[in-house]
């Protein structure tokens, strides 16, 4: 448990004026409130710090112990004797209203103050958090592979100990994130409930890139294959596919096979297309023989 | 529309301590739509977390309402640009990976 210098928090000094915090903490309040930085795990951190070095030096009382006690706070008597009375009067009001309803369960304050000042003030963010009709929203992420979702993906998640099935449908895309409308934490005096989040990390294992609808793959091709035409056979997401190879094919020729790509999100039997590019590997380890047979196809052209 | 939940006007007030006129004003503005049924005003319950964004914003960091709306406007902007980054890089990835 590190010490926590409000007053740089705040970007100030320690003789700041109560006007002083006052406008510097609204300042810093605008840039970093969560409702205008969506999503911004840095904004976020950012404003709990915030709050919580306001809460401390905005009030007469803890800023005069902060002052005084805040630097050796861990020793002394003085704060083996609050520890105990805080634990008396600790209840569990405050706290659980305070989070912007980003992250599950994640306290508002450090563990520095909440040793210091106890649990949650009850001025926390002016008690404007605390008139929640609707309830919190709760968000979460799922970390999924490419393949899991190339067909309708069911699951079953854990949000605070209630279990929820959802399905994730084929063909979401890497960083999108969908509602659960009702899943989050239930309203206040009859209001509806909050909405759960989840976001939705891709990671791919596969040979494959997926580029929106569409799969990219390079395919490896020997040289005399590329040079006379043939066949081959190579690995579509789900099958086999096999390629004719045209005669004379240059290197980083791209090939589109319609309908072989990823399925479209949310319309069943659509598929975006599989796009091959050849990548032509030249012979290595030549013998003699296959060097004075490649010295007489340069002598012919 | 019509089968859309709908919240008390007056509910809210109560709840959150505010005014009815306070509605109207955000109509005014258009930041909301208010549904009008026998001598009774709406909202939409899917509109109450944007309620509670306006008042947070509002009692939070003292915006008043035609800067609200323009706050929404840039957030909404931002938003489809971050999309279209998120797609851009995935492009990039892709291409330095091949070079």
């Amino acid at each position: 448990m590190d010490f926590i210098d409000y007053y740089k928090t705040l970007g100030l000094a320690k003789n700041a004026s109560p006007d002083e915090i006052k406008k510097a903490y609204r300042k810093l309040a605008r840039k970093y409130h969560p409702d205008v930085n969506p999503d911004d795990k840095d904004s976020e951190r950012k404003f709990k710090e915030i709050n919580e070095a306001n809460e401390v030096l905005s009030n007469p009382e803890n800023r005069a112990k902060y002052d005084k006690y805040g630097k050796d706070w861990k020793h002394g008597e003085e704060y083996n004797r609050q520890q105990q009375q805080r634990r008396g009067t600790q209840g569990q009001g405050g706290r659980s209203q305070g989070s912007a309803g980003q992250g599950f369960s994640e306290s508002d304050f450090s563990e520095y103050f909440e040793s210091m000042f106890g649990g949650g003030g009850s001025s926390f963010r002016q008690g404007g958090r605390s008139v929640k009709y609707k309830g919190q929203d709760l968000s979460a992420e799922l970390n999924l592979n490419l393949r899991d979702v190339y067909v309708d993906f069911p699951q079953v998640l854990d949000v605070n100990g209630n279990k929820i099935r959802v399905t994730i449908a084929a063909g979401i895309e890497n960083g999108q994130t969908i509602k659960i409308p009702g899943k989050g934490a239930p309203g206040a005096n009859g209001g509806p409930n909050g909405d759960l989040y989840i976001k939705i990390n891709l990671t791919s294992d596969t040979e494959f890139h997926r580029m929106g609808n569409n799969l990219h793959k390079v395919v490896e091709l020997d040289l005399y294959t590329a040079q006379l035409g043939g066949e081959m056979v190579t690995d579509t997401f789900d099958g086999k596919v096999k390629l004719k190879i045209a005669p004379e094919t240059q290197n980083d020729t791209k090939v589109k096979l319609k309908g072989k790509g990823f399925p479209v999100y949310k319309k069943a039997g659509e598929f975006g297309d599989l796009i091959l590019t050849y990548s032509i590997q030249l012979p290595k380890n030549l013998t003699e023989k296959e060097k004075l047979l490649f010295e007489e196809l340069k002598n012919l052209r | 529309m019509e089968n859309q939940k709908l919240v008390l006007v007056e509910t809210l007030c109560v709840h959150y301590e505010i005014e009815t006129s306070f509605f109207e004003s955000l109509e005014e503005i258009g930041l909301i739509i208010l549904v009008r049924q026998r001598d009774e005003i709406y909202v939409s319950e899917e509109k109450v977390a944007y309620l509670e964004k306006v008042l947070r914003l509002q009692k939070e960091l003292n915006v008043n309402l035609e800067g609200i709306d323009v706050i929404f406007n840039l957030l909404e902007k931002v938003e489809s640009l971050q999309s279209e980054l998120s797609v851009a890089m995935q492009r990039l990835n892709y291409l330095n990976e091949r070079i």
